[in-house]
C-alpha cells in the first residue's frame, strides 16, 4: 500500500496538468471558433503571421 | 424585403450604402493606441470553409493590417489595423469586392452576457469533469477493496483524498446551480435546481461526516459526476442557443442602415442611425430607406410602408406627414426633422403595446419547472419520511437513518430529469440552425408544440410584399412596351412590376425622351408630340367612382397608360403569394391547427389572399391594438396562438401571442420581438419548426417518463436502505445515458407530416443553407 503515497499524489498532478491545459487553451481562444478550426488545418500557410512566409 | 432589386437600383444605392456601412463601422470600431483599431463584423454569404482563407489572406495583402481572423461558428471577422497604412473604407471595399457583404457589430453586444455564462460553464464543466474522473478512480478503488484485501485505514485515506477535490469542486462548480436555486426560492417557488442543489450539498456534507467517522459510505463520486453530467448539458444547449443568437445579431447587423445628416450650417455627414438624435435635420434621397422616425419637412415623395403598416400600397408623403424607420422612400427626396418615440403617435403605440404584452408572456412556467414543481415536495417528503420511519419505526441511530435517507435524495436526484429538457432542446436547435431557422427564445420550441391557432400576417409574411403584373399582358405589346419604357423611369414598385413583366416579354427599348416624375401621381413623357402619362386615375383623368363598382377592380393595385385622344388602359397588379403559402396552409390545417389571417391591408386584397390560400378567418385593416385585441380574445377562448408576422405593426402581436415566429427580413422590432426567426422565401420553414418542435415535445415528455420509471424501481431500494454508493453510481450514469440517446433520436426523426408522396415530391426544397441569399 506504500505504493499509493505515490502514485495518487502523481494521478492528481497528472490530471491536474490536463485541467490547467485546458484552461489555458479555453483562454487563448482556442474554443471560439470549433467549425474553422476543423478546416484551416487544410489551408497551406498561417495567415496571422504577419511575416507570412509564402511558399507560392 | 426578400427580393434582390434591380441591378440598376443596387448601383445607386451601393455608393450611399457603403459610405453608411462606414459611419455604423467608425461608430463601433475600438481604439487600442494610436492609430491601431478593432472592429468585429458580421459576414454573409460565407458559404465554405475556403471562404475564411480568402478573406483573411485577401485582407493580409494590405499593409498595416495586424490581424485579420474569421470564425467561421459566428460568421465574423475581427480586424485590427493601423488607420494611417490602411484606411477602414479600403478593408471593407476589399471584403465587399470579393462578394461578402458585411455588417459592423457593436463591440458592447459581442461581448455581451452569453459570452460570458458560457466560459463560466464550460471552466465549471472542466473542474467537475476533473474531479469525477478521479474520484471515481478513487471510489472504484475502494469498491473494489470491499472484496479484497483493503483494510479500513486504507479506505478512510481515499475518502480524505476523495473530499479534498470534491468540495472544492461541488462549491465551485455547482455555483451555477446554487445561484439558480437561491433564485427560485427567494421567488418562491420550485426550479429544478432546487432538487439538484439539495441533493448535491446534501450528499458531500454527509460524505464529509461519514469521512470524518471512518464510516463505509460516501457518495463524494456521485455528486461530483451529477455536477459534470447536468454541466455538460446546460453547455451545450447554452452553446447552441448562442449560436442562434449571434446568428440572428448579424441579421440584424445587416439591417442597421445610416443617415445623412444636415448640419444647421447646411453641410450633409454620413452617420449610424442610432447615433441621430431627435430634432436633427436627416436627407433621404430616392430609393433609400428611411432610417428614422420623423416628419417631413420638405419634399413630395411615395413611400413604401409595407414593412410598418401592412399595406402593399405605396403612400404619399408630404410636408407635415409622418413617416418611419424602415419605410422606403421611392421617388422624391426628403428632408425628414427626426422625432423621439414618443412624439410619433404609431411608433408610440407600438411601443406601449409591446411592453404591456411582454409582460404577459413572462407568466409562462417551463414544462422542466413545472415538473419540477411537483416532483420536488414529493422526493423531499418522501426522504424525510423515509429518516422518521428508520427511527422512530426500523429503531436505528439517527446517523444511520439520516444516511438512509440521504441516499434516497441522491438516488431521486434528477440527474436525468435535469437532463431530460436541455439534451432534446439541443438536438432540435441545432437541426432547426442547420435549415436557418434561429430560436431565440430557450422555451420557444416548447410554446411552439403546444399552439393551436396559427394567425398569419399578410404582407411580406404569406406574400413576399413584392407586386406583380396580373392583367395588361392582353395589352398590345406596343403599349406594354410604351409603358415599360416609362416605367423603367421610376422606383415605384408598380412601375418596376410593370417592367419587370414587359422584359419577361422581350428587350425593352429605351426612350429617348425625359420621363418626369410626380410624386404620389405618376409619369408623363411626351412621344411624338402627344403626352404620355403613366399612373393613378386621377393622373390619367379618369373618374375615381366610375369603374369601380362595374369590374370589381379597385381590389388590384393598378397603373393607366393614357395617350392623348386614345382610351386609357389598364396594368392590374397583385402582391404575389409565397411560392408555397398554400401548401404550407394545407399542411398546416391538416395537423389540425386553425387558420387566421390578420393584416392592415384593405378588405379587397386580404379577402383575395383568404379565398385564395383558403382561409376562412380573415380581418382586415387591423390596427396593432386590433390585431391585439383579437389575439386576445383567442387566448380568452383558451386558444394558444403561433403568430407569423414581419411588420413593424406586428410587433405588439409578436409579443403579445402564445408563441411568435418572423421572416429574416422583418422589420428589426419584430425581429427582436419574434420567439424563432426564418430565413429564406420558403415557408416550408414552419412546417418544419412545427415538426421538430412537435417531436422535442414527445422526446421530453419520454424522457421524464424515463427518468420517472428508474426512480420507480430504484426509490424502493433506497428506503429499504439496500442502496449503496456503487448502485447510485451505476443507476444514475446509466439513467443519464438512456436519456440523452433518446434525445439524440430527434436527428433521425422523418417528416411525419400527413402528405401523400406525390404532393411530398412536388413541395420545394426547404431553404437548407441557412445564409445563401438572405439577406439581399
Amino acid at each position: 500500500m506504500t505504493a499509493l503515497s505515490y502514485l495518487i499524489p502523481a494521478a492528481l498532478f497528472l490530471g491536474a496538468l490536463g485541467v490547467i491545459a485546458f484552461f489555458w487553451s479555453l483562454r487563448s481562444g482556442q474554443f471560439d471558433d470549433l467549425d474553422g478550426a476543423a478546416h484551416r488545418i487544410l489551408f497551406d500557410e498561417e495567415d496571422d503571421s504577419k511575416d507570412g512566409k509564402k511558399k507560392d | 424585403m426578400s427580393c434582390c432589386p434591380p441591378v440598376e437600383f443596387v448601383r445607386e444605392a451601393e455608393r450611399s450604402e457603403h459610405e453608411g456601412l462606414l459611419a455604423t463601422a467608425w461608430s463601433f470600431a475600438r481604439c487600442l493606441e494610436g492609430d491601431l483599431y478593432d472592429l468585429s463584423l458580421g459576414v454573409s454569404n460565407l458559404h465554405c470553409p475556403s471562404c475564411i482563407h480568402q478573406i483573411e489572406k485577401g485582407l493580409a495583402e494590405l499593409p498595416g493590417i495586424e490581424q485579420a481572423r474569421v470564425n467561421l461558428s459566428t460568421r465574423r471577422l475581427f480586424v485590427r489595423w493601423h488607420e494611417q497604412k490602411t484606411g477602414l473604407s479600403e478593408i471593407v471595399a476589399k471584403v465587399s469586392d470579393m462578394g461578402y457583404r458585411l455588417a459592423p457589430l457593436d463591440s458592447d453586444s459581442r461581448e455581451a452576457s452569453g459570452n460570458r455564462e458560457e466560459g463560466e460553464l464550460l471552466r465549471a464543466m472542466a473542474l467537475s469533469g476533473f474531479a469525477a474522473a478521479n474520484v471515481m478512480l478513487l471510489s472504484v478503488s475502494v469498491w473494489s477493496g470491499l472484496v479484497s484485501d483493503m483494510g479500513p485505514a486504507t479506505r478512510v485515506m481515499m475518502h480524505w483524498i476523495s473530499a479534498l477535490i470534491a468540495l472544492p469542486t461541488v462549491v465551485i462548480a455547482g455555483r451555477p446551480f446554487f445561484r439558480s436555486a437561491v433564485g427560485a426560492l427567494r421567488s418562491g417557488h420550485l426550479n429544478m435546481d432546487v432538487p439538484i442543489t439539495l441533493g448535491v450539498t446534501l450528499a458531500s456534507g454527509m460524505s464529509l461526516a461519514e469521512t470524518m467517522r471512518g464510516g463505509e459510505h460516501v457518495y463524494f463520486d456521485a455528486a461530483v459526476t451529477l455536477l459534470f453530467f447536468l454541466l455538460i448539458g446546460r453547455y451545450l444547449d447554452l452553446r447552441i442557443r448562442g449560436k442562434a443568437r449571434s446568428a440572428a445579431e448579424n441579421l440584424m447587423a445587416m439591417r442597421a442602415s445610416s443617415a445623412t445628416v444636415i448640419e444647421p450650417d447646411g453641410t450633409q455627414r454620413r452617420v449610424a442611425a442610432a447615433q441621430v438624435d431627435p430634432g436633427m435635420l436627416v436627407l433621404v434621397a430616392a430609393g433609400e430607406r428611411i432610417p428614422v422616425d420623423g416628419t417631413v419637412e420638405q419634399g413630395q415623395s411615395d413611400v413604401d410602408t409595407a414593412l410598418v403598416t401592412g399595406e402593399s400600397v405605396p403612400r404619399t408623403v408630404t410636408t407635415g406627414t409622418e413617416v418611419f424607420a424602415g419605410t422606403l422612400n421611392l421617388n422624391g427626396v426628403l428632408r425628414v426633422r427626426v422625432t423621439s418615440t414618443e412624439d410619433t403617435t404609431l411608433l408610440a403605440e407600438i411601443v406601449n403595446l409591446m411592453e404591456a404584452a411582454e409582460q404577459g408572456r413572462a407568466r409562462y412556467q417551463r414544462l422542466a419547472d413545472r415538473v419540477a414543481r411537483a416532483y420536488s415536495p414529493v422526493v423531499h417528503i418522501l426522504a424525510a419520511g423515509t429518516f422518521l420511519g428508520w427511527l422512530w419505526i426500523g429503531a436505528l441511530d439517527w446517523q444511520l437513518s439520516l444516511m438512509i435517507s440521504v441516499a434516497v435524495l441522491i438516488i431521486t436526484c434528477p440527474c436525468a430529469l435535469g437532463l431530460a429538457v436541455p439534451a432534446v432542446q439541443v438536438a432540435a436547435v441545432d437541426r432547426l440552425l442547420r435549415k436557418g431557422i434561429l430560436v431565440k427564445a430557450a422555451d420557444g420550441l416548447e410554446r411552439l408544440a403546444q399552439a393551436d391557432v396559427v394567425v398569419f400576417d399578410k404582407t411580406g409574411t404569406l406574400t413576399l410584399g413584392q407586386p406583380e403584373l396580373i392583367k395588361g399582358f392582353d395589352a398590345p405589346t406596343q403599349q406594354l412596351q410604351l409603358a415599360a419604357g416609362i416605367a423603367a423611369a421610376s422606383k415605384h414598385p408598380l412601375a418596376r412590376a410593370l417592367y419587370r413583366a414587359a422584359k419577361a416579354q422581350g428587350p425593352v427599348p429605351a426612350l429617348p425622351q425625359t420621363v418626369s416624375e410626380t410624386p404620389g401621381m405618376g409619369l408623363s413623357v411626351l412621344v411624338e408630340g402627344k403626352e404620355v402619362r403613366l399612373g393613378n386615375r386621377t393622373w390619367c383623368g379618369i373618374d375615381e367612382a366610375a369603374s369601380d363598382a362595374a369590374d370589381g377592380s379597385d381590389l388590384d393595385m393598378e397603373l393607366w397608360l393614357s395617350r392623348e385622344g386614345e382610351a386609357p388602359l389598364a396594368f392590374r397588379f397583385r402582391d404575389e403569394l409565397r411560392p408555397d403559402a398554400r401548401q404550407t396552409i394545407g399542411a398546416l390545417k391538416k395537423r389540425g391547427l386553425a387558420i387566421e389571417l390578420l393584416s392592415g391591408d384593405r378588405s379587397g386584397p386580404v379577402r383575395q389572399v383568404a379565398d385564395n390560400l383558403g382561409i376562412e378567418t380573415w380581418h382586415a385593416e387591423c390596427r396593432p391594438d386590433a390585431k391585439i385585441a383579437r389575439l386576445k380574445a383567442l387566448s380568452a377562448e383558451g386558444k394558444r396562438v403561433l403568430m407569423v408576422g414581419d411588420g413593424l405593426n406586428d410587433a405588439p402581436a409578436l409579443a403579445e401571442a402564445f408563441v411568435s415566429i418572423s421572416p429574416a427580413d422583418a422589420s428589426a422590432v419584430s425581429q427582436t420581438a419574434a420567439d424563432l426567426i426564418f430565413q429564406g422565401d420558403s415557408l416550408d420553414a414552419l412546417i418544419e419548426t412545427h415538426n421538430v418542435a412537435g417531436c422535442a415535445r414527445r422526446l421530453v415528455l419520454q424522457n421524464f417518463a424515463l427518468a420517472f420509471a428508474y426512480n420507480a424501481i430504484a426509490v424502493p431500494f433506497a428506503v429499504a436502505g439496500y442502496v449503496t454508493p456503487l448502485v447510485a453510481a451505476v443507476a444514475m450514469s446509466a439513467s443519464s445515458i438512456v436519456v440523452t440517446v433518446n434525445s439524440l433520436r430527434l436527428y433521425a426523426m422523418k417528416r411525419r407530416e400527413p402528405v401523400r408522396d406525390g404532393e411530398r415530391a412536388s413541395l420545394p426544397a426547404t431553404g437548407a443553407l441557412p445564409d445563401r441569399g438572405t439577406v439581399s
